[in-house]
């Protein structure tokens, strides 16, 4: 007996697993993944990383199982969500309530070699590239909703990056959810980049109304030798929202990586970010900014494995929690014996605005070899009231002065986004979620048409 | 413009400040001398108004109680206070600060804020003033900058902001000669028969630049001697020592 058959939304999975086995021709393993679900069940809070997020509450919630879907053409994206960052060129792909929807045809391919699109069309047309790559990077399925996403994910997107093609313009993949129903959604993502290829990938994660919701997303990022992953997940969920996001990373040799994961809003969020430095001379920075108030909860929990020598990561993430809002960091690094002259470093500060705000924070290293240099460091405190009287004396008063502070602790974060555009929308977003404007945008992350005057003076986004 | 009466402070019910009396005019240059931890700085965040102390007495600022008042309100009536340390801000350029800071400064006093332009004429004409290089004005707010060049940004802030009162709280530590000199020659040239200076150092050194009309001695809580510029120049060739034999 399986405790997660208590929960109503237990019936629907394992209708739609029966299903699956008698029709549904897809990818090898999900039986299995569908057994080790069942085994596993949903994470708990008694499993150590789960500890501070429990699950439980919301699992306990009617949710509608969305079957998965087949991609869709006849919506008109438009409609539902424009996105608007001046200047941010992108090719924008879009999955509307876990379909992928498109306009001509579910799948691109590009003179270079690209594909891009649905995964599971891909799959049909190339089942060979899928099967070398998904589920190589989750680790036997990772937990139970790993193992489900692996069981009954048929939805996701999919991008190839053959050897040596430089992606310039940066794809966006916009995960919207805009549905009278209230889902439980499994989301499925394949990113593949070849040896020396390089791709921008900017994720949204964004709802439109405020249905209960519950999104199982699992990424895998396949980056090749001296392959390059700049990597943006902008999160602006409503606050009925939950959703788990778990994204798994390899790196060859040489391979490098930067992922940026910032949320605006969001009922509860939890990111899990696996990465796995295989080849010597890999290099990943993951970065996290989390803005969170009322009684929002959000966990990032970094699994680093230096599986190899001569690897570099780095780790930072920062946070600002408001009211009763909860957050948890677990940074966990493992040196494995033989990889020597590893560089590995971690970083969590947090800024509580009130009492009844919560952090947990937890740094876990383990290392088995001699020669390496890592670090950890975490903060929790309060905005720094020598800072604050400085900013008052110029005659600031004491909202723009905290607003200000806040948001030179989250730039260093903010910083480090590398186009303009989306560096310049970024910091725009931050202060205005800051100063109390920005709960759910209207739509999109980045969807920002309604200019409302700012009542602080600085224009952040000309600093 | 300034009187300061009686003024005890006391911080964790340690007595830092027991018993100032100072009054600053209108164009006077005074400057507090003394050995470290004689209350130098206290005395100088009080007035600006740092919470954390418990304070009696009375700070008169033209005509109003100063101790009633938040910081900011102290700083748009004209209180300006140079930081010994001054804090850094990243992501928040020096210009975007400046004109927030004028602009609440100008609200308080019931004025409408400053057209980008005036703003750029009044910076171009400040920054000649205390030759503060351009490349330093587009950076983050004191990140990163040397000593010599925080100290030199908070000068430029003040002289953006023209205060009527001007309290330099150890501007001089930490500068090399040349660096002490620039900042010296900006604080003279911001000098106006309207507004003064208070000026808090442990050496003689600054005063050859900026030359005081008041010197006084800080010494355990207390002002326990004043004079004219010669008292400096005393202090200078004798150090503080026959100040603590005689006042200890």
């Amino acid at each position: 007996m399986n405790k997660s058959e208590i929960y109503p939304v237990f019936a629907q999975l394992t209708k739609a697993a029966e299903k699956q086995n008698a029709g549904l021709d897809l990818w090898d393993g999900r039986d299995n993944a569908f057994h080790s679900f069942l085994s596993d069940g949903f994470p708990h809070s008694k499993m150590e990383k789960w500890r501070n997020t429990d699950l439980s509450t919301f699992l306990s919630k009617e949710y509608s199982y969305v079957e998965n879907t087949d991609p869709v053409s006849d919506v008109d994206i438009n409609q539902v969500f424009h996105c608007e960052i001046h200047n941010f060129e992108t090719s924008l792909f879009t999955l509307l309530n876990g379909a992928y929807v498109y306009n001509t045809s579910p799948l691109t391919i590009l003179g270079n070699g690209v594909i891009a699109g649905s995964l599971r069309n891909v799959w049909s047309e190339y089942p060979e590239l899928v099967n070398r790559y998904l589920g190589q990077l989750t680790e036997n399925n990772l937990n139970g909703l790993v193992s489900l996403n692996s069981a009954l994910g048929t939805a996701g997107f999919f991008i190839f990056v053959p050897d040596n093609v430089v992606v310039e313009k940066p794809v966006q993949l916009v995960n919207l959810v805009n549905t009278e129903v209230n889902p439980f959604l499994q989301i499925r993502n394949l990113i593949v980049l070849g040896k020396n290829s390089k791709l921008t990938f900017v994720q949204c994660d964004d709802s439109v109304n405020d249905k209960n919701s519950f999104l199982n997303v699992a990424n895998e990022f396949h980056i090749a030798e001296g392959a390059a992953l700049e990597h943006y997940k902008l999160q602006n969920k409503d606050d009925s929202a939950v959703m788990v996001n778990t994204s798994f990373f390899g790196l060859q040799r040489n391979a490098r990586l930067l992922t940026n994961t910032i949320t605006f809003n969001g009922g509860t969020t939890r990111n899990e970010s696996v990465v796995n430095l295989d080849g010597e001379g890999a290099e990943a920075n993951i970065l996290g900014l989390y803005l969170v108030d009322r009684k929002q909860h959000v966990d990032n929990q970094v699994v680093v494995r230096h599986n190899a020598p001569h690897c570099n990561s780095n780790e930072l993430f920062k946070g600002i929690v408001d009211d009763d809002a909860s957050v948890a960091f677990n940074g966990h690094i493992i040196v494995l014996p033989g990889a020597q002259k590893t560089n590995a470093f971690q970083s969590n500060k947090n800024i509580l605005l009130t009492d009844t705000a919560k952090v947990s924070t937890k740094p876990f290293l383990e290392i088995y070899a001699d020669d390496v240099k890592c670090s950890h460091g975490a903060t929790i405190g309060q905005l720094d009231e020598n800072a604050l009287f400085y900013l008052k004396q110029r005659g600031l008063c004491d909202s723009n002065a905290r607003m200000l502070l806040m948001y030179a602790f989250a730039e260093e974060v903010i910083r480090e986004i590398s186009i303009e555009s989306l560096h310049e929308r970024t910091a725009d977003m931050v202060s205005r979620r800051l100063n109390g404007e920005l709960s759910i945008c209207d739509q999109c992350v980045l969807h920002c048409s309604y200019e409302k005057p700012m009542e602080f003076e600085i224009d952040i986004t000309k600093i | 413009m300034l009187q300061i009466k009686d003024l005890h402070v006391s911080i964790d019910n340690r007595q830092i400040l027991k018993g100032v009396n100072l009054e600053v005019n209108a164009g006077e240059v005074h400057a507090i001398m003394g050995p470290n931890g004689t209350g130098k700085s206290t005395l100088a965040n009080v007035i600006a108004g740092k919470a954390g102390y418990e304070v009696e007495g009375e700070i008169i600022f033209r005509g109003k109680n100063l101790l009633e008042m938040p910081v900011e309100d102290r700083a748009c009536a004209g209180i300006f206070l140079g930081f010994q340390y001054p804090v850094e801000i990243p992501g928040v350029s020096i210009m975007n600060f400046l004109k927030t800071a004028v602009n609440e400064q100008r609200k308080y006093r019931g004025e409408e804020p400053i057209s980008a332009g005036a703003f750029l004429k009044l910076v171009d004409e400040k920054k000649r003033v205390v030759e503060i290089p351009s490349d330093l004005m587009k950076r983050s707010v004191n990140e990163g900058f040397s000593g010599g060049e925080k100290k030199r940004n908070e000068i430029f802030q003040m002289a953006i902001l023209e205060p009527m009162l001007a309290i330099l709280d150890e501007t001089d530590s930490g500068l090399d000669i040349d660096a002490l000199r620039v900042v010296a020659i900006g604080v003279s040239r911001l000098k106006k028969p309207e507004n003064a200076t208070v000026v808090i150092t442990h050496y003689q050194r600054l005063l050859d630049f900026i030359v005081p009309d008041f010197v006084h001695i800080l010494f355990d809580g207390r002002i326990v001697k004043s004079g004219d510029k010669h008292l400096a120049m005393e202090l200078e060739k004798q150090g503080y020592d026959w100040v603590k034999r005689e006042f200890a």
